[in-house]
């Protein structure tokens, strides 16, 4: 098997009291949709935080490409090549939709905002991924909400990501902008990139994902390949009611601790 | 075929070459009736731009010059220019703060303390009054790069720092004056030159043809590389309408200076400030940050721009253009005293960014706001003044006028929410 493109192993953190994750394993391939699932409450936020330098680990390992690698600001996880996308807060509503794709990352040109290239670079990056904006110089709060999706996205992009990670992308989304995001997610693992795909919805997840991990409370709860489990399989593992080892154990773990986060 | 009506508007003159055009998008075509058409679709969905406050101001030049025959005399306007330079200053500074959809409480505090310290260096200690300018203008930055910080990383309301300021710097400015209550100032210096000082009518022209002239040739140019980059460019008939437009106030109000003593120096230092915050907002990475700081700083921070930063040096630019308006106060009255900045300075400083067109809600305004809603404010006062009537009828109009423009700022914030244009 080839390398990961990023592996995370015996991952654990604690909030005070709360021990949200305990020895968590996560592996992403290039090219590979990897739908990270759990109830609420289970660590998936948690495991989202420390890839993407929010939070520190307080344990564990995370190796990107085979090396070992700390992340402990955004700035470590960004250089490194992980984007985040979350579900909200994620674009400023007063600009348009070049300048929220460049923000934070302008194209300079004698000083000055080079708004020629940026927008040129816009349209192609668009194009590039299929997708279908009338005009880039609107605000973004003009934008659907799937638009708005698929902005942050583009945005995430620019950076030339290996791992882009997805917090609810189509939480609060309506069918035809869901598949549209669908879309640009399977676009997104044709170009090598691989995707952590953080979702509740499991018709999203079979649609898109190769592999699903379950997390549940703060431990794994499993690691299927999509296409080979069945529906409830999937859920019985996320709501700890299947009879298997793994669960199992976790329950008994689980119960001799005071909660989670 | 009749452009469809549709969320997504097209921008002014736009029109997509190459890839053909979304069904969804309104083109606008470029002949006049197209550009109006193109222009009213803007207007209904609540993008008013410069337009209410241009007619605003069109409106009371025509009432006061029908009640008195001097308003639009080259003198009455001279010296109307000169007038709104202090205030003009403040107010291109709280615009910044607006933009971040805070609010800055304290400037005509600071314009006063700076104006003490002015008067008290020059005077009192005897220092050069450049250097007397300069520390004033230092200790503004000072003032609001404290007050920006509290603000940011205590995490204290700017509401209430800057109204901590408005009292605090307030009472510095009274213990500065001490005793004397009012301190004259040379009325040869450098200080009074601020105010003094008229340029004689070729430079007025050369500030003009430079001004009008660099506008035409970088819009040229940024449209043909637009063009060749093939993105839609505004048609040549458009640029020079833009260019016409610009043009006719550039050369009128040269024209009308030249007649009396020639371009004054304090309404150039005013309108120079003007033009280098709107490049500076509009052209540069760090224009863009307050605009992303003022429209969502969780995703401003999330974009890796450094928001607390963005917020401190904002008020310490609006502090500092609030004591360069307390030296040209000093000058225009060749004193500072217990009452210099300490009235109505803040409350008009506000109002004139709203009236101008910045919004209070945060990331949406312009820097011309603070010349636009100062000439409002400025022609009010003058008229008033002409016609003898006091400060009572002033405040009571400004008010009148203040309520407008707020509440255009509303409906069109409503208008754009409905047309899906933008908070």
């Amino acid at each position: 098997m080839s390398t990961p493109v990023l592996e995370l192993s015996g991952i654990s953190k604690r909030f005070g009291a709360v021990q949200a994750l305990s020895d968590v394993d996560l592996r992403i391939d290039a090219g590979e949709v990897v739908a990270l699932l759990g109830d609420n409450g289970a660590g998936k936020s948690t495991l989202v935080k420390v890839i993407a330098g929010a939070h520190a680990a307080d344990g564990g390992r995370i190796l990107w490409e085979g090396e070992p690698v700390s992340i402990t600001r955004p700035g470590d996880a960004q250089r490194l090549g992980i984007a985040t996308i979350y579900q909200d807060l994620a674009l400023c509503d007063n600009l348009d939709i070049v300048a929220n794709l460049f923000l934070g990352n302008e194209q300079m040109r004698l000083g000055t905002l080079d708004e020629v290239e940026m927008e040129r670079k816009a349209r192609e990056l668009l194009d590039s991924l299929s997708v279908k904006i009338p005009s880039l110089r609107v605000p973004v709060a003009s934008l659907s909400g799937g638009q708005r999706q698929i902005i942050a996205i583009a945005r995430a992009l620019l950076g030339e990501p290996k791992v882009v990670m997805l917090d609810e992308p189509t939480a609060a989304l309506g069918v035809a902008q869901t598949a549209q995001v669908l879309d640009l997610i399977e676009r997104l693992r044709d170009r090598g990139l691989g995707v952590i795909l953080i979702s509740h919805n499991m018709a999203d997840v079979r649609a898109v994902a190769d592999r699903a991990g379950v997390l549940r409370l703060g431990r794994n709860a499993g690691d299927f390949q999509v296409e080979e489990t069945s529906y409830e399989e999937i859920v019985a593992a996320i709501t700890g009611a299947s009879d298997n080892p793994v669960a199992r154990r976790n329950e008994r773990v689980a119960a001799s601790q005071t909660g989670d986060e | 075929m009749a452009a469809q009506q549709t969320p997504v508007a097209a921008e002014n003159g736009t029109a997509e070459p190459q890839s053909p055009a979304d069904p969804r998008l309104i083109v606008t075509r470029t002949s006049p009736a197209g550009l109006l058409a193109a222009g009213l679709r803007r207007l209904r969905g609540g993008e008013l731009g410069p337009v209410p406050v241009i007619v605003g101001l069109i409106v009371i030049a025509a009432v006061f010059q029908s009640l008195h025959g001097r308003f639009l005399s080259p003198q009455n306007l001279s010296n109307l220019t000169v007038q709104v330079a202090a205030v003009g200053l403040m107010t291109t500074g709280v615009i910044m703060v607006l933009l971040l959809g805070e609010i800055d409480l304290s400037i005509g505090s600071v314009a006063g303390v700076s104006a003490s310290i002015t008067a008290v260096l020059a005077v009192r200690y005897g220092l050069p009054e450049w250097v007397a300018i300069a520390a004033a203008v230092a200790a503004g930055l000072a003032i609001g790069l404290l007050q920006g910080t509290i603000f940011a990383k205590v995490g204290v309301p700017a509401f209430v720092v800057t109204l901590a300021g408005l009292l605090g710097w307030q009472g510095l400015q009274l213990q500065l004056l001490g005793g004397d209550g009012t301190i004259n100032v040379s009325d040869s210096g450098a200080i009074a030159a601020l105010t003094q000082t008229y340029f004689v009518p070729a430079v007025g022209w050369f500030v003009a043809v430079v001004a009008v002239g660099s506008f035409a040739l970088s819009t040229a140019f940024g449209e043909r590389r637009r063009a060749a980059a093939g993105l839609t460019a505004k048609p040549v008939g458009e640029q020079l309408l833009r260019t016409a437009l610009l043009a006719v106030p550039v050369f009128g109000a040269v024209a009308v200076f030249n007649q009396f003593k020639g371009v004054p120096l304090a309404f150039l230092i005013f309108v120079g400030f003007v033009v280098a915050f709107d490049l500076m907002l509009r052209k540069t990475r760090y224009g863009r940050m307050v605009f992303a700081v003022g429209g969502g700083a969780e995703a401003a921070r999330r974009a890796g721009i450094n928001v607390d930063l963005i917020r401190i040096s904002v008020f310490g630019l609006a502090s500092m253009l609030s004591a360069l308006g307390g030296v040209i106060l000093v000058s225009r009255s060749f004193s500072a005293s217990l009452d210099t900045a300490a009235g109505e300075e803040l409350m008009m400083a506000i109002a004139a960014a709203v009236i101008g067109g910045t919004s209070l809600f945060g990331g949406r305004g312009n820097a011309y706001s603070a010349l636009l809603g100062g000439l409002v404010l400025g022609a009010i006062t003058s008229g008033l003044y002409l016609l003898q009537m006091g400060t009572p009828v002033r405040y009571m109009i400004t008010a009148v006028v203040l309520l407008v423009a707020v509440v255009l700022d509303a409906v069109s914030r409503r208008s754009r929410k409905a047309h899906a244009r933008g908070g």
